[in-house]
Parts: C-alpha cells; sequence; structure tokens
C-alpha cells in the first residue's frame, strides 16, 4: 500500500515515486535488500531519501516501502560498553554474524535479545504514575544503576508490576490509563534521534565537568552540562585530547561518537578502556562508556545521523539523573555529510557548498546540551555537557563549520600546530583559548578546592601573556636586553608551560591530575615565582637562581602519584624557602 | 547476453549519457565498443529514470553517437586475483602488460570493497624497523599503519619510498610479505625506478605493480588505487601476507576525480575538488589495517605532491585528516643536502607510542623520542633568533641547543639512502646527541634512563 519505486540512482541519495502516504522523516526499506534509509525530501508523490548504506547496485523500479516511523533508537539496559555503527546497529554482533566486514541490510536489534537482566520495580501496584518516572531500576554494570522510567506521554495506575529476570522484549508493569485502557511497559523504550528529549525545566550550569587535564580544569574550565569545541588541523592531538576527557571527566556515562574517523582510534577505545579502571569508582571505564562508530570507510549518510543517535542515548541517561559526557570527533565530517546530501539535492549552496542551514543544525545539536530537572514525580537533576571537535580544512578556523560552532560553544580550546611541532601536549594553546564558565567555576573551585584558585589562575593567565609580548621583544633585541625582572616573569612563565599545562596522555601518573594535585602545582610554580621576583632588587644573579636544584624538583612534581603529593608538596615548599635564602646569603 | 544499447546522446569529457536503458545498477561496469570492435570500460555514475550517466574508464577517442553500442556487464569491477600475481606488472585497470599470460584466477573481487568493521580491527602495534632513523627513532611506522610521505615537486620521495621498501622488516620475525606498487600518473622513470629497485633486492617476484604512467588516460587513475588495494586485501587477508603498499602520487589520483567532478558540474569544495574528496580518499586509505583472527596486514605509503609545498592544499589536508601520521619532506633540509630530507617536526606517527619501548624496541624510546623533539624545536628556535641578532644574544644554554639541531640534522637525520640502521643505533646516535645537553635539562626523560644512556664527557 505505501509502496514506492525508484526512479533515480545518485551515490547515497534515492529519489522514489508513489510515496504520497509516507511522511517527511520516516524510515524506509529500499529494494529487496531491504537497505534502510530516510525521507528528507517530498515533491508531490516523489520521495527523496538518504540511504544509510552502500547503493550500489540498486536498480531503477526496485521496490521502496515506508516503514511510517521516524529514525529511532531503542533505549534500555545494553547500552552501556556497546559498540553501534550511526544508526545503532550492534557492531559485535554484526562482526559475528557476517564477518570483519560490513555487509549491507544486515538486521540485528540494537540490544541484545537473549541477555537476562534483572528488574527491581520500585513503585508498587496501584500507585499513579507519570511519564517519565521511574518504575523499576536494573544494575545494568558495576557503575550504572539504569533507571527504567514510564515513557514519555504515558500516565495512569499501576495495575501489575513483576520484578525479577526478564529480557528486553517482556513486559514488566501494566498501566491503567485514565480511559481505562491497559499499557504493557518493558525495561526499553524507542525515541526518534531528531527529537530531543524532553524535561521540565532547564538550569544554568554550576559546576565543572572535572577532566583531570590541567590546562582544561586550571585555565579553561567546562561545566557539567556545558558545551566545548575543539577544532584544530591535523596532528594537532584532537582526539588524543577527546579520549583524555573521555577516560578522566568525572561523568557518569560517556557517549563516545567517532564520526567519520579513523577505524584504529575507535579500535583503540575498545581495547584500552576495558583496561583502565576509572579514578571515581574503581571499576573499569568501558562500563560507563557508549561508543557510536562511523568510520571515515563507511556510508557518508549514516554519520550524518550518527550524532543525531549518540546524543538521544546521552539524553536519556541524562533524564535518569546522571550526568553525561558526549564527545563528538568530528562535527566536521558530519557537516560534510550534511553538504553532500545537500549537493545531491541540488540546494542552493551556502558559503564552501554547505548548505545555508548548516549553522542551525549545529545550533540545534549543540543546544541539546544543558542542566535539566528531568521529567517525573521526583524531578532528578542530570547534566549533559557535549564537546565537539572541529576539523578546519588546512586548520584555518575561519572555515564555516569552526565558525558557526564557535558562535554557539561557551569553551574553545584552540589546537596549535606549532605546539603541536614542540610536542607540547595537549597542544592547547593558552593565548587563544576561551572558557566562559571560568568566572562561575572560579567560585566552585575556590570553595571546593582551595580558596587561592581564581588568583592563581588570573596570575598565571596574566604570567603566559605577558610572556608573549616579552617574547615579540626578544626577537627584536635579544635576550640580553631584558631587565632582569622579564628574565625571571620568563622563566616562570617557561616553567608553567612546561612543569604545568605539558601533560603526558601516555604516562601513568601524568595522565590525571586531580584538582587538588593541580592546586598544588599551581602553587609550587607561583611561589618560587614571587620568591624570586623580590629577589631582583638585591643583585642576585640569574642563572644561578634558574639552575637552583629545587626547579627540577617543581619540574618532575607532576610525576608524583596522588598520594605522596601532600609530603611532597611541603618538603618542596620549604626547599623554595631554604634554597632562594642560601641563593641571597651567597650573594651577599 | 546483456542487452546492447545504441542510444549514447551525449560525450563530454569523462562523461557519456546513454538514453532508454532498463535494468540498470548504479556503479555496474559498463562496456563500449567501438566501431572498429575496440572495446572500452565505464561504470555507471547516476540512473535517472531510463537515463544513465556513466563515467569512462579511457579515453573518449572515436566513440561514435551513431555505431558505438554499450552494453552493462551485471557486475562492478572486478580484479581477477591469484597468488600469480606476485611478480607480474599490470595497468592502471588490472590487466597484464608485462607481455606474460593472463591470470588464471582464483577468484574474482569487487574492487570497491567493503568497510571493515572497526569492531573486527586489531590495533596496529608491531614495530617495523626501516633502517631510517629520523623514521624508527621519532616517527615510528608500525604494521598496518597508513602513513603517507607528504612531498612536493622535485624532493626524492621515490629515493625514500624505495628504502623503506628495501629495508622493512619486523625483527625476529620471519613472514611473508610482499609489496603492491600503484603508480598514478608518474613518469616512465620514476616507475622505472622503482622496478630496479625491487629487482636489486630481489623483491621484485613479490611484487604485484599496476602502473598508470603520465601518458596513460588520466580517468584510468580513478580504478587504480582500489585495484591496489584489492589485490592487498586479498593477500593480507587471504593468504596471510604481511603487504607493504606504496601509491605514488595521490595528488594525480585527487586531480582525476576533480575532471569527473566538474564534468558532472557538481558544487565544488576547496580549490575545485570535490566535496565527497574525504570520503573517497578514506574509502581507500582506510583499507590498510589489520584484522582480528587474520594472520596477514596491510601498511600503505601513499606519496603525495603537494602543490607549492602547501600542506593545508586539500589533497595533503584531507589525507592528514584518515591517515595515522604523516612524513614531510622538507625543500630546505634538502638544499642543504639532508638525505633523506625528513622534516621532523611537522612530521608524525600516531601509532607509535603502542609500537615501542620495552619489548618492542627499548625501554629509554620514547622518552629520548620526546626530549629529541623538544631539545629540536628549541634548537631551532634559537637558530632563528642567532640569525637575526647574531650568536651574542643567545644564552648559554641557547647556544649549546643551536648546535645541538645542527648536529641532529647531520647526525640523526642526514644518513643517505642506503645505510640501514637498526633501532639500537638509532637511539645511541640519540643518546649521544642528548649528551651535548646538560643533565638537568632532560626533563622528559625518568631518571634511570638518564643515568643507564647520558654519556658524561
Amino acid at each position: 500500500m505505501n509502496d514506492g519505486t525508484i526512479k533515480k540512482i545518485s551515490g547515497p541519495l534515492v529519489v522514489a515515486s508513489g510515496m504520497k502516504n509516507a511522511n517527511m522523516f520516516d524510515v524506509v526499506r529500499v529494494s529487496d535488500e531491504r537497505l534502510i534509509g530516510e525521507i528528507i525530501e517530498m515533491h508531490e508523490d516523489r520521495a527523496s531519501i538518504q540511504v544509510y548504506e552502500e547503493t550500489s547496485g540498486l536498480k531503477v523500479g526496485a521496490r521502496v516501502e515506508t516503514t511510517g516511523e521516524p529514525l529511532s533508537v531503542e533505549l534500555g539496559p545494553g547500552l552501556i560498553g556497546g559498540i553501534f555503527d550511526g544508526i545503532q546497529r550492534p557492531l559485535v554482533e554484526i562482526m559475528k554474524q557476517t564477518g570483519n566486514n560490513l555487509t549491507r541490510g544486515t538486521e540485528i536489534p540494537a540490544l541484545d535479545r537473549e541477555k537476562k537482566w534483572v528488574f527491581e520495580p520500585v513503585v508498587s501496584v496501584g500507585e499513579r504514575v507519570y511519564g517519565g518516572d521511574i518504575i523499576g531500576t536494573v544494575q545494568e554494570t558495576d557503575v550504572v544503576n539504569h533507571k527504567i522510567m514510564l515513557p514519555v506521554g504515558l500516565s495512569g495506575i499501576v495495575k501489575e508490576i513483576t520484578g525479577g529476570t526478564c529480557t528486553v522484549e517482556d513486559v514488566v508493569a501494566i498501566i491503567l490509563d485514565e480511559k481505562g485502557t491497559e499499557h504493557g511497559v518493558g525495561i526499553v523504550q524507542r525515541w526518534p534521534v531528531r527529537k530531543p528529549r524532553p524535561y521540565n525545566k532547564k538550569l544554568s550550569p554550576d559546576m565543572p565537568l572535572l577532566t583531570g587535564q590541567r590546562v582544561i580544569d586550571a585555565l579553561f574550565p567546562i561545566a557539567k552540562g556545558g558545551v566545548g569545541a575543539i577544532p584544530g588541523p591535523f596532528g594537532s592531538g584532537k582526539t588524543v585530547t577527546q579520549h583524555q576527557i573521555a577516560k578522566w571527566a568525572d561523568a557518569d556515562i560517556v557517549v563516545y561518537i567517532g564520526c567519520g574517523e579513523r577505524g584504529n582510534e575507535m579500535t583503540d577505545v575498545l581495547n584500552e578502556f576495558p583496561e583502565l579502571i576509572d579514578p571515581h569508582t574503581g571499576k573499569s571505564l568501558m562500563e560507563r562508556t557508549v561508543l557510536i562508530a562511523n568510520t571515515s570507510d563507511m556510508p557518508v549518510a549514516a554519520r550524518e545521523a550518527s550524532i543525531y543517535t549518540g546524543i538521544t542515548i546521552a539524553e536519556y541517561f541524562r533524564d535518569m539523573g546522571y550526568s553525561v559526557a558526549l564527545m563528538a570527533d568530528s562535527t566536521s565530517r558530519w557537516a560534510e555529510a550534511l553538504r553532500e546530501m545537500s549537493g545531491r539535492l541540488e540546494e542552493m549552496p551556502g558559503e564552501e557548498g554547505y548548505p545555508a542551514y548548516l549553522a542551525s543544525r549545529l545550533a540545534q545539536f549543540y543546544e541539546r546540551a544543558g542542566r535539566v530537572i528531568s521529567l517525573g514525580k521526583n524531578g532528578r537533576e542530570g547534566t549533559l555537557s557535549v564537546i565537539g571537535a572541529v576539523s578546519p580544512a588546512g586548520g584555518d578556523i575561519s572555515e564555516p563549520v569552526s565558525q558557526a560552532t564557535l558562535r554557539i560553544v561557551k569553551v574553545f580550546w584552540g589546537l596549535d600546530s606549532a605546539l603541536a611541532y614542540k610536542r607540547h601536549f595537549p597542544a592547547i594553546n593558552w593565548l587563544t583559548s576561551y572558557s566562559l564558565y571560568a568566572n562561575n567555576l572560579g567560585k566552585w573551585f575556590d570553595e571546593n578546592v582551595g580558596k587561592e584558585w581564581s588568583a592563581l589562575r588570573k596570575d598565571i593567565l596574566k604570567l603566559l601573556s605577558e610572556e608573549a609580548e616579552l617574547l615579540e621583544m626578544v626577537k627584536l633585541i635579544g635576550m640580553d636586553s631584558l631587565s632582569a625582572k622579564d628574565r625571571i616573569k620568563m622563566e616562570a612563565a617557561r616553567s608553567v608551560r612546561e612543569d604545568f599545562l605539558h601533560q603526558l596522555a601516555f604516562h601513568e601518573v601524568d595522565t590525571y591530575t586531580s584538582p587538588e594535585k593541580q592546586l598544588k602545582m599551581m602553587k609550587l610554580i607561583m611561589e618560587f615565582y614571587e620568591k624570586s621576583v623580590a629577589l631582583t632588587n638585591n643583585e642576585t644573579d640569574i642563572n644561578s637562581l634558574v639552575m637552583l636544584p629545587v626547579r627540577e624538583k617543581i619540574g618532575r612534581f607532576k610525576y608524583i602519584p596522588e598520594n605522596e603529593t601532600e609530603d611532597k608538596y611541603n618538603e618542596i615548599k620549604t626547599e623554595i624557602t631554604t634554597e632562594i635564602k642560601e641563593l641571597v646569603e651567597r650573594g651577599e | 547476453m546483456p542487452k546492447e544499447y545504441r542510444t549514447i546522446s551525449e560525450v563530454a569529457g569523462p562523461l557519456m549519457l546513454v538514453k532508454g536503458v532498463s535494468d540498470v545498477a548504479y556503479n555496474e561496469l559498463g562496456e563500449i565498443e567501438l566501431k572498429s570492435g575496440e572495446k572500452r570500460r565505464c561504470r555507471v555514475l547516476e540512473v535517472s529514470d531510463d537515463n544513465v550517466l556513466v563515467q569512462l574508464f579511457e579515453a573518449s577517442t572515436g566513440i561514435n553517437l551513431a555505431e558505438s553500442k554499450v552494453r552493462f556487464l551485471g557486475k562492478q569491477m572486478e580484479l581477477a586475483v591469484s597468488e600469480d600475481m606476485l611478480g607480474r606488472v599490470f595497468d592502471g585497470l588490472g590487466r597484464p602488460v608485462d607481455g606474460g599470460a593472463s591470470i588464471l584466477p582464483e577468484k574474482r573481487l569487487d574492487v570497491n570493497g567493503k568497510p571493515m568493521n572497526p569492531a573486527a580491527r586489531n590495533y596496529p602495534s608491531e614495530f617495523i624497523q626501516t633502517g631510517v632513523s629520523a623514521i624508527d627513532g621519532l616517527n615510528t611506522l608500525v604494521r598496518g599503519q597508513k602513513l603517507p610521505i607528504f612531498s612536493a615537486s622535485g624532493l626524492p620521495h621515490a629515493e625514500l619510498a624505495a628504502q623503506i621498501a628495501r629495508q622493512a622488516k619486523v625483527r625476529g620475525a620471519d613472514e611473508s610479505f610482499a609489496v603492491v606498487f600503484a603508480a598514478m600518473g608518474i613518469t616512465f622513470e620514476e616507475a622505472e625506478f622503482f622496478t630496479n629497485s625491487f629487482k636489486e633486492t630481489g623483491a621484485i617476484d613479490r611484487t604485484v605493480m599496476f602502473t598508470n604512467l603520465a601518458n596513460d588516460p588520466a580517468i584510468e587513475r580513478i580504478a587504480t588505487p582500489k585495484m591496489a588495494m584489492t589485490a592487498a586485501e586479498y593477500l593480507a587477508f587471504d593468504k596471510g601476507m604481511h603487504v607493504l603498499v606504496i601509491m605514488t602520487d595521490i595528488t594525480n589520483y585527487a586531480d582525476a576525480l576533480r575532471e569527473v567532478s566538474a564534468a558532472r558540474k557538481e558544487v565544488p569544495g576547496r580549490r575545485g575538488y570535490p566535496g565527497y574528496m574525504y570520503t573517497d580518499l578514506a574509502a581507500i586509505y582506510e583499507r590498510a589495517g589489520r584484522q582480528k583472527d587474520k594472520k596477514g596486514s596491510i601498511t600503505l605509503i601513499p606519496i603525495l605532491t603537494m602543490p607549492e609545498d602547501d600542506k593545508t592544499h586539500p589533497i595533503p589536508d584531507l589525507t592528514g585528516y584518515i591517515t595515522e601520521g604523516q612524513i614531510i619532506l622538507s625543500r630546505d633540509l634538502h638544499r642543504r643536502s639532508v638525505t633523506p630530507p625528513i622534516d621532523v617536526l611537522p612530521s608524525l606517527s600516531r601509532l607509535k607510542d603502542k609500537g615501542i619501548g620495552e619489548g618492542k624496541t627499548r625501554e629509554d624510546h620514547s622518552g629520548t623520542m620526546n626530549q629529541l623533539f623538544s631539545a629540536y624545536a628549541r634548537g631551532k628556535d634559537a637558530k632563528e633568533l642567532m640569525m637575526i641578532l647574531g650568536e651574542s644574544a643567545l644564552t648559554e644554554i641557547d647556544r649549546i641547543y643551536a648546535k645541538f639541531a645542527e648536529a641532529f640534522e647531520e647526525k640523526y637525520v642526514s644518513q643517505g639512502n642506503e645505510t640501514d640502521r637498526s633501532i639500537e643505533d638509532t637511539l645511541s646516535i640519540g643518546w649521544e646527541l642528548l649528551s651535548m645537553l646538560p643533565k638537568s635539562e632532560l626533563k622528559r626523560i625518568s631518571d634511570d634512563f638518564i643515568e643507564k644512556y647520558y654519556i658524561e664527557k
């Protein structure tokens, strides 16, 4: 009845006629191979369909069948630890069934149908429940207690509810609505990916998402519920930075979307995360991670869908009251997928061939982040932070995707290839980067980590910007012509860069730094600086000041394990005082 | 017998429009028969009702709208593969051109391949010793990596690629290997250089060559890298060989891609290259790698010449976003006779960290690598400053760094095209150089290793 026939095939775009009964954005099945596609344009009875799979071999006249449902994801136990493609097909299951290479038309449900879960009800028979209410829980992993929520739009009286072992296909509760109709509710619900999941109220972010990365936490922090972007040319460390945040951020759930990026990077996450221990829970990192992979050799149309699939899953966990961090690497590939479809639809191009609606689509995506109070009786507070990597062509951020992104995000971590060449990682440029949350979050750090935090942050930023000015001068007139005070300033700035900002992702201790340790590091560096500045009035030789043995200790403080920092900090602090004092005495 | 159409209504550049066609599939392979009986191949680019837009793989010369016939073959472009391919030379479309008999195929494979399931990949981590210090020590290559050489006109990338092909080995392993070489639009001389280089080492019997030379039709190049990757996949994942694929020159391939796109009047991306070039290149490069439960591997070294030495040009730019690092050659170093002229600072191997260290190369590898990088970067800065202000403007320590940078280029990078250094040699040269600096400067190396390897003067 709703069947159409293919009229035109051009890459991932298929035009079918006889589609009058289909809705915009319906999922359709194309040809006898049942390739999955989505309607993106309608002209009378002709529908333009973006096909999420390779279209080679399709012929004019083949059948197109609409499912009458928009592109949706399955939300329920079994998401955590999984790796899915752009339209939520489980890649590990696919590998088991079809081998190492992806074949078309594979139909495997996202969530394992066989797996047994233990459902524990938290509401009782006779209770009145509303959409968004938690009706029970499933312990999905050691870390994640999966809250089963009543689907939005349903409300009524609990007529029956059964705890115990069940699968994702079982009905665990029966809800009697106002009209007296019975609704069976399972532990899984579906949600269309292009529609943001509703919430009760949105709030301003007020807490930092601690990442353990010093340049981020100390200088350019991101809030829980905030949005940030990492633009940078290739080789500047976007992916490593994203991986580092995915590993160490103090979020309850991490959703990582590999969008048009390298296959080996996803493999790396798959291999490494189960081995890594989350410093906040003591359990494996994989027990809180969901992976979405549309690598660059996978069909381009599914790339467009992948970020929506990812963010819908992230919103679902946010609604349970968790803090969720979503990484999208890279949004430029998503934009390019959008551009490719737009070109094939023969739309009038905007800047650099991107469609005119690029900026609004990006804004809609990022706006799904935030700190919210969920629907339901006991409104839970959940946060969704979104961090998008941008891959500007030639590293030049004047291009449309970077610019459209910068208009929305509040945190900008600008990666710099010059820093990367010097192997200064993370290569986040301290002069161009910014965080609009810094002031608000500064209060949090002052209250929860140490009262000197914001002051130190300001001093360090000032020092770094003064260093940049001095460097300009040195280039013209040489180091020798600087005043002693300026020489010391340069040395202190170097110490900030090398001993604090530089952080090795592959070093077992250095890879993660707690805010307490970060504060100690800042204090040591700035204390040495202040004491040195006080000396410049005396005729102290700067070279001997720079060569003081304690400087090397400050430099190596980052490699001190977290549990030894307190003692070591006090030790170095005393040494700073004594060594400088000795120096003064020697000088006299 | 497939239907024949005499309904070619337009030929323009590499494109042809055929009308009144039925039952033709997207991406299907076609065959055009000229009046003379000569046959040429083409591929379906777009089907719209009964009109079919096809792209020619060969020259359009001699096609006659009235008399030429088109047949659609009901399959996509395929490559006949068998182990007998080793030691043979094919043209850009996979037809033997060495005068030998045609291949008795074990099977025929669709050259477009299928994307690899990321869950089925095996992370590359086996160190390949190329014998080139600037690569082994600083930008380490591992099995299954895709590491391009970014070169420019007039730079000796061919010599470097041949040196890698000649010297590359995984130590302590004695496994069967093969080389797949794809030439796209390069000159006869360059192709001959590679052939001779493979002959000298005897590797020619383990090499499959696909050659599309500068005077062959440009459009034929579009299929060449796919042919090469298909042969490589067969040898690696069906036959368990470790395959090194060398492709040169990707720039010519991208230009052919642009030619087709322009002929279709598509909205151009940067510099007229099509917007889907990223996806297109990725579909080639990503076929390299390793798979779970498979013995073989594909290591890919594409070579491209950067127009105007510009790294931000779309071809190197998009390549860099897909591949796992890049080796960049520098005209400045080449002018100063540094051979190979590898510019180590912007060069990068993303997979090095899992391929080095204890049990793979040596415990001190990672630390010394980082230290060499940052010391060389600082030395170069110091040298620059020295040029403007004279040596006296430098501090004592910066003078040492400037000397270090010079010695580094001379001793570490410039090893010539014949020297094959073991990783131990490379590391000890590194320590020799680092020992020019005071110990306190070696912040990126842990104390134990400084103790063990630092050479006191």
